[in-house]
């Protein structure tokens, strides 16, 4: 029996990468499923996320299943290095970091890349939402949002490298996520039900402060200063903070209050209201352009500046290989340092950058 | 399939499962009834009890059916550290459920001493006299370990521990079956039946008359009270049927050592910068641990599988990624050298062809992965 090209696909034992997997083998690749032992949280057990015992079952379950070989890989070093250690100094730095993009960027679609092609593959697969088309003789590969909008993860994948774009598929990115449960049924898959996970996986939401805190034992505390440099309150670390929050600020001021900066310095949280919290546009640095080439100045698109942000129309000011600014006519609402900016031409991902601050002049910092 | 994991465990030899079948199907009597089916299941029990202990040399009254080896080693550190005072010495080198139940007895109070190894993984036996200089209960030593292969003095070791009055424990559970082991050298010896050709779930230990061993299973009485609860009949029953088989074997080990040799050649004239942390002395004749410089043993474990070679790496956590072998860090490994070891364990189905079949797979994804991260090489 002659196979056709060999992929590796990374399953979690969620419904997603194992329909993912399962599309692979109906369309006739030789699929190796490997899961990715990223954390192994604090006793070498994981209670969190997709690293538990659990969660490594189900996805071997599923590949036997479908008959592939599956093996769990370490790349718990890699995950420490390149997503944990920097999402405790980013906060640190007063920023708000996005671990999920870090963790595509270096770990899923990097060291798992690597491990892929020593196991002899020339694709590898997961069962992110998003859409990659592969361009003829040259041209490069271009990524696309999934058909299902809610679901969309392209946001986490604009940094992907031109090489490994090139070599990836993305096999539910034109299902909607309730047909990917159909087909989870349909295949008899027993994971067709489980529920979704969409925290920060080593440090869900509400232990994320403490997580912090423990990794980086000098953050102190300092004073909560109002737009008119009055002290309103104290807090416990500015990496309790983000910009544009609103709730648990521990403030009675009578009107509702929003970080507007945090300075990593002198651990002050500036706050300010609603309005404050916005900015006419940002800058961006260690851009990543998908077509190689960044866009025009002048040119018209549209940019997400968080994972749930309802994307707004743009103009690009400046772009070079390395960095950008964009404006907003109508503004942009909680401009957070430390989250990803991805700009889009309609459906298509151009590419993206980490925010430096908002404001596109160097004036305006 | 190339099978070289018979360290894990071993194909079910035909003997064993066609002693075994009565007993999942008609002869399903509890060997404790008085009726003649009960009774035929103790008779059955009994011949098998002879049957491994003729295997060791040693008594059929003196071995207690266990559920395998990790069982008899927790019941030899328990059950003897329960009615004997002074220290435990075992090794740094030991299977997990030695070095553990020694960690536990550690946080319950008692005095445990880890002997270092040396770099063939054979122990300090200065180390154990100075250790023996004090109060010591007992002293737990693997025969053979399941890693590297490296089989200890047990000779010395036993000398050292009569002149001290300790009593000797040895998990011989990897050298049974594949050197000859004499029962009566030790004092308390654990065994598992699926290392040697039986089931997987039972297991044995042989207590020498007079060592004391407090039960950890009460209940109705069974193995002489040192081991409560229904007899594993089906299972114990293998276990014999193997033990006898494995006495008819050749165990001087020459042609395993002869095919472990080769695959070693093959494997060092192919690839450059292989590593060898098995001993070529003092070794079992089926082991075979090496480090690839610059290839993750997990990646070459995978590799090998999806070309159908079953090989593994030396430890793994219960997901099944690879980690640091503690036995390779005990023999003066870095943590990433210890991570990436590889184990072949060859085994008496394994063949020539097998072997050369073997060393070109391993070669090919050596070539492989060196291709996606070309690293400088170092011959050693």
């Amino acid at each position: 029996m002659s196979r056709g090209p060999r992929v590796v696909v990374g399953m979690s034992g969620g419904v997603d990468s194992s329909v993912a997997a399962a599309l692979l083998v109906e369309q006739g690749y030789d699929v190796i499923g490997v899961a990715m032992r990223l954390w192994a949280g604090e006793n070498g057990a994981s209670t969190s996320g997709c690293c538990t015992l659990d969660y490594f079952l189900d996805a071997r379950g599923v590949a036997s299943q479908l008959g592939i070989p599956f093996y769990v890989m370490d790349f718990q070093r890699q995950f420490a290095a390149a997503v944990v250690d920097p999402f405790v100094a980013e906060y640190v730095a007063g920023r708000t970091p996005n671990p999920c993009v870090r963790c595509n960027q270096f770990v899923k679609f990097g060291a798992f890349w690597e491990r892929a092609r020593e196991l002899g593959a020339t694709w590898v697969a997961t069962g992110h939402y998003a859409r990659v088309t592969h361009g003829e003789d040259g041209d490069r590969s271009q990524l696309w949002r999934a058909i299902d909008a809610a679901k969309d993860q392209s946001y986490f994948l604009f940094a992907l490298t031109p090489d490994v774009l090139s070599r990836t598929i993305f096999p539910i990115g034109a299902l909607t996520k309730n047909e990917v449960r159909r087909r989870a049924e349909a295949l008899g898959l027993s994971v067709a039900a489980k529920p979704e996970s969409q925290e920060v996986c080593f440090a869900p939401r509400r232990e994320y402060v403490s997580f912090v805190a423990k990794r980086a034992p000098a953050v102190r505390g300092g004073a909560i200063v109002d737009e008119a440099g009055v002290v309103v309150g104290q807090h416990e670390g500015i990496h309790c903070f983000t910009v544009g929050q609103r709730r648990a600020l521990g403030l009675s001021a009578g009107r509702p209050l929003y970080v507007t900066r945090i300075d990593p310095v002198e651990r002050v949280v500036y706050v300010g209201p609603r309005e404050a919290t916005t900015a006419i546009g940002l800058s961006a640095t260690q851009a990543v352009w998908i077509s190689g080439t960044p866009p025009l100045p002048g040119a018209m698109l549209s940019v997400k500046i968080r994972s749930r942000f309802e994307p707004t129309m743009v103009q690009v000011e400046t772009a070079t290989d390395h960095a950008f600014t964009i404006s907003a006519p109508r503004g942009l609402v909680a401009i957070t340092p430390g989250q990803a900016a991805v700009l889009y031409d309609g459906e298509r991902v151009v590419g993206g950058g980490w925010i430096e601050r908002a404001g596109f002049s160097d004036a305006a910092a | 399939m190339i099978y070289l994991d018979y360290n894990a465990t071993t194909p079910l030899r035909p003997e064993a499962r066609a002693a075994m079948l009565p007993y999942l199907g008609a002869e399903f009597g509890n060997p404790s009834s008085v009726h003649r089916l009960g009774s035929r299941a103790r008779v059955a029990v009994e011949n098998a009890r002879a049957q491994v202990a003729r295997l060791i040399g040693a008594r059929a009254s003196e071995i207690v059916f266990t559920s395998g080896g990790t069982e008899a080693n927790n019941m030899a550190l328990f059950g003897i550290a329960a009615v004997k005072d002074g220290a435990l010495v075992t090794t740094t080198i030991e299977h997990s459920s030695v070095l553990a139940s020694a960690t536990r007895l550690e946080e319950d109070g008692r005095r445990v001493h880890r002997l270092d190894v040396d770099r063939t993984g054979r122990v300090d036996l200065d180390g154990l006299r100075v250790a023996l200089q004090h109060r010591v209960a007992l002293v737990s030593v693997g025969w053979a370990n399941n890693e590297i292969g490296t089989i200890q003095p047990i000779a010395e070791i036993t000398a050292l521990c009569r002149a001290a009055g300790a009593v000797l424990h040895v998990d011989a559970v990897q050298a049974v079956g594949k050197i000859p082991v004499v029962a009566e050298q030790t004092d308390v010896l654990s065994l598992s039946a699926h290392k040697l050709g039986g089931p997987k779930g039972v297991g044995a230990l042989w207590v020498r008359g007079g060592v004391a061993l407090e039960p950890r299973a009460l209940g109705g009485g069974q193995e002489r009270g040192r081991r409560s609860g229904t007899e594993n009949v089906a299972g114990i029953v293998g276990f014999g049927a193997a033990c006898q088989v494995a006495v008819v074997d050749d165990v001087t080990g020459t042609r395993t050592t002869e095919l472990r040799e080769r695959l070693w050649d093959g494997l060092a004239a192919a690839i450059g910068g292989v590593r060898r942390n098995s001993p070529r002395d003092h070794s079992l004749p089926n082991t075979l641990n090496v480090c690839i410089e610059g290839v993750r043993g997990e990646a070459l474990v995978a590799g090998a599988d999806i070309e159908d070679v079953a090989i593994s790496t030396g430890s793994a956590c219960a997901a099944g990624a690879a980690e640091p072998s503690h036995v390779l860090r005990a023999i003066g490994l870095t943590t990433d050298e210890a991570r990436d070891g590889v184990r072949f364990s060859l085994g008496r189905e394994t063949t020539v062809g097998e072997i050369d079949r073997t060393i070109d797979v391993v070669a090919a994804l050596v070539a492989q992965v060196r291709r996606v991260q070309p690293r400088e090489v170092v011959h050693v």
